[in-house]
């Protein structure tokens, strides 16, 4: 059992969680991810780690209620219970963990955040600011309630660019444009990381492609054991079926096909209408 | 001398009923049953069951005693080499093993073997549990990677043998393929894998699940941190394959595994549970083996038309004969000497088709099997909602990714000796991880030579 020591709604939707979970901790690095199974009933969630404490061996994760299992994690369970099942880390750690210093040192990173994959930015952006990177970080949401994390990543940036579709905070518009504006004012960037909904990836790859910006996406696929075994997170990239599971979850934003992982990724849709009942 | 007693047959559920219920299909005999079908053994000088029993089950011994009605006694017999007959009992392939080697088949039907062994642990178990003393541990610390059929029988050995052993499990359950992919109706999970588990756990062993090795602490870790002398690494072959065949990320097509962990591990077919899965009115699952068996029957029981596809004849069919006659007697239909080609999606983006080509049988190839030829213009499509691929696994890369000096080979898998000692000291590995997808049987051997050999090794350490 995993116990949950931490609970707090950011916004209307989205909760985060701050939970025991001692090996995982001593493990973790940026750009990995957990699997949490709530309860006995529950699915396996894949949760990107949004922070990790190797001391007080706790890691932490937000969920935004999707489906069935999301929406009893969030609305069952409190700060002092615990989830049966917590399992990670999970995937390769991002790029920059792996990169060497020489190389580490040259590059000016530009993050692209969206709705609940704006947690796992945080410690990406923490673990470059601590290496001495240079770091910029564009959070959008649809208006100004739903605008996450913008106090943590206040201690961890360069700059930090707020953006709301309505224009309620910040900037007035959608990351990507953000973006342009930005290299638009003189800003160069060696590399830029998207974590969010698939479409604003999709999107924020576009725009990196047209600027010319290297950029990298985190696929937050369908998945049941995360270890490679079902296949349920297949992908193509570049042609070539990856597993997001084992072989990402980053991947080239240029070479992943989108269109068909918006489309796997709605596969169980009808099955999950009835779930949502059970 | 002839044996006048036919085979004893074996009660089963109907097959019109347990077509669209996930209970057991197979009864098992009773007492009576089974002391009469024991009463049939020769009892041979050189009996050649246990010789083609991969973890050597005293057969004719424990069958005495069963012919005694000492049922008790045959337990204790069958316990000195196996520590999960409820399991063998139902999942074994025995009419390539030890039925298959018995004199009476050479005439007529060999011994029930595998009936009789299913008998005397399910009347094990229905005695109650009785308190098992458990082999005094403090012994040197030996980890176990997997809970699958070779990590369990290592445990059991070694815990025996007094070692203080530990099992690491990256799924939130143990028991690896007999829990994620051996259905219910073959195999069930409380009656039948949680007891043998709780079997192995009296024995002193201990199981830590979500602990991905590789990931969540390394093999390394393990010995410089946490004391462990030796590992035994039996992580099974747990990734899927698929064909390459345009189509295939279609919506609606899924390995074997993701289907059987949702209805098995994830229990999917329970209204109670949460996990969703998808099988829709009709279902084609490509393969031959067990799993595709598994597979096409669990579909069937979610309420679809179900195809088998397999581009061999019955005679290759690799699956256990009972699974493949059950598979017919509830309906599936085979479609023989085919091979899919491509997956065909409608405007959205899901299944509609799968479209094969029909094969004949050509020159025996390395394996000395007949290897299928295309039959020129014979292509033709089979409207299909779900196409489920079931073409076989490999072994998991993680382990030998992570611990540098682990060898492995041009397939995957781990580079191991005859007793499982891997290319770095102290490492032991056996079953899938070590030779590809085979039996829980052959695994369950592999675990126990491997025992032996770290026990070998730990002595002189």
């Amino acid at each position: 059992m995993f116990k949950i020591l931490e609970k707090k709604m950011l916004n209307p939707t989205i909760c985060k969680m701050v939970v025991e979970a001692p090996r995982i901790a001593k493990a973790a690095l940026p750009g990995q991810f957990l699997i949490v199974r709530a309860d006995e009933p529950g699915e396996r969630i894949p949760l990107t780690i949004s922070d990790y404490d190797r001391e007080a061996g706790t890691v932490t994760i937000v969920i935004q209620p999707i489906g069935a299992s999301t929406r009893a994690m969030v609305e069952n369970f409190e700060a002092g219970d615990s989830f049966a099942d917590v399992a990670g880390p999970l995937g390769n750690p991002s790029e920059f963990v792996r990169m060497p210093v020489e190389e580490l040192k040259a590059q000016r990173v530009v993050f692209i955040a969206g709705g609940l994959g704006t947690a796992p930015v945080y410690p990406q952006a923490k673990w470059l600011h601590e290496h001495g990177v240079s770091v910029d970080v564009i959070i959008g949401a649809r208006t100004k309630d739903l605008l996450i994390y913008e106090e943590e990543f206040k201690s961890v940036t360069d700059g930090l660019y707020m953006c709301t579709d309505d224009g309620s905070y910040g900037f007035k518009g959608v990351g990507t444009a953000r973006l342009e504006a930005l290299v638009a004012e003189g800003k160069k960037y060696t590399q830029c990381v998207a974590i969010g909904p698939m479409i604003m990836m999709k999107f924020s790859a576009l725009t990196c492609m047209k600027l010319g910006i290297p950029i990298w996406v985190s696929m937050n696929t369908l998945m049941v054991d995360g270890t490679g075994m079902c296949g349920a997170c297949r992908l193509s990239v570049g042609g070539v079926t990856k597993f997001a599971c084992v072989d990402g979850p980053e991947f080239d934003g240029y070479l992943v096909d989108f269109d068909e992982a918006m489309r796997r990724s709605a596969q169980y849709k009808a099955e999950e209408g009835l779930a949502n009942g059970k | 001398m002839a044996n006048r007693i036919p085979r004893v047959p074996v009660r089963e559920q109907d097959p019109k009923v347990r077509a669209h219920n996930f209970d057991e299909v197979c009864y098992g005999y009773n007492k009576e049953e089974a002391m009469l079908e024991a009463s049939r053994c020769l009892h041979c000088k050189n009996p050649r069951c246990v010789t083609a029993c991969p973890v050597g089950v005293k057969i004719p011994d424990f069958i005495e005693l069963v012919a005694a009605g000492d049922i008790a006694g045959a337990a204790a017999k069958i316990a000195e080499d196996s520590s999960l007959p409820a399991v063998c009992g139902r999942v074994c392939p025995q009419e390539t093993q030890c039925e298959g080697s018995c004199v009476l088949g050479v005439k007529g039907e060999p011994v029930s073997i595998g009936k009789l062994e299913r008998f005397v642990a399910d009347w094990t178990f229905a005695q109650g549990d009785k308190a098992v003393e458990a082999p005094k541990a403090g012994g040197k610390k030996v980890a176990i990677i997997g809970s699958g059929p070779a990590g369990l029988a290592c445990a059991s050995d070694l815990a025996k043998a007094g070692y203080d052993v530990t099992i690491f499990e990256a799924l939130h359950k143990a028991g690896g393929v007999l829990e994620y992919g051996i259905p219910e109706f073959r195999l069930p999970k409380e009656k039948v894998l949680k007891r043998e588990l709780d079997a192995v756990r009296a024995l002193g062993v201990k199981i830590e699940t979500d602990v991905i090795i590789g990931r969540t602490v390394t093999i390394d870790s393990l010995m410089d941190d946490e004391g462990f002398e030796a590992v035994f690494v039996g992580t099974g072959a747990g990734l899927p394959k698929f064909m390459g065949i345009p189509g295939e990320n279609l919506n609606g097509v899924f390995s074997a595994n993701e289907f059987l962990t949702r209805n098995n591990l994830m229990k999917a077919f329970r209204e109670d549970y949460r996990t969703p899965i998808h099988a829709g009115s009709k279902v084609c699952v490509v393969g031959g083996g067990n799993v595709a068996m598994d597979a096409a029957r669990t579909a069937l029981r979610l309420g679809a038309d179900t195809t088998i596809v397999y581009r061999r004849t019955e005679v290759e069919l690799p699956a256990r004969k009972e699974e493949v006659h059950h598979a017919k007697e509830e309906g599936i239909d085979f479609q023989m000497l085919t091979n899919p080609v491509e997956i065909l999606g409608d405007e959205r983006g899901w299944v509609r088709a799968l479209k094969c080509v029909r094969m004949e049988l050509g020159e025996p190839d390395e394996s000395g099997r007949r290897s299928p030829v295309v039959i020129p213009g014979s292509e033709f499509e089979i409207p299909t909602e779900t196409v489920i691929m079931a073409l076989g696994t490999s072994p998991n890369p993680l382990i030998a990714r992570t611990t540098p000096g682990l060898e492995t080979t041009r397939r995957g898998g781990l580079v191991a000796d005859e007793a499982g000692a891997t290319t770095r000291p102290g490492v032991f590995a056996g079953g899938d991880a070590v030779t590809g997808a085979a039996t829980v049987i052959l695994a369950m051997g592999a675990g126990r030579r491997a025992a032996a050999a770290i026990d070998a090794y730990l002595r002189k350490k």
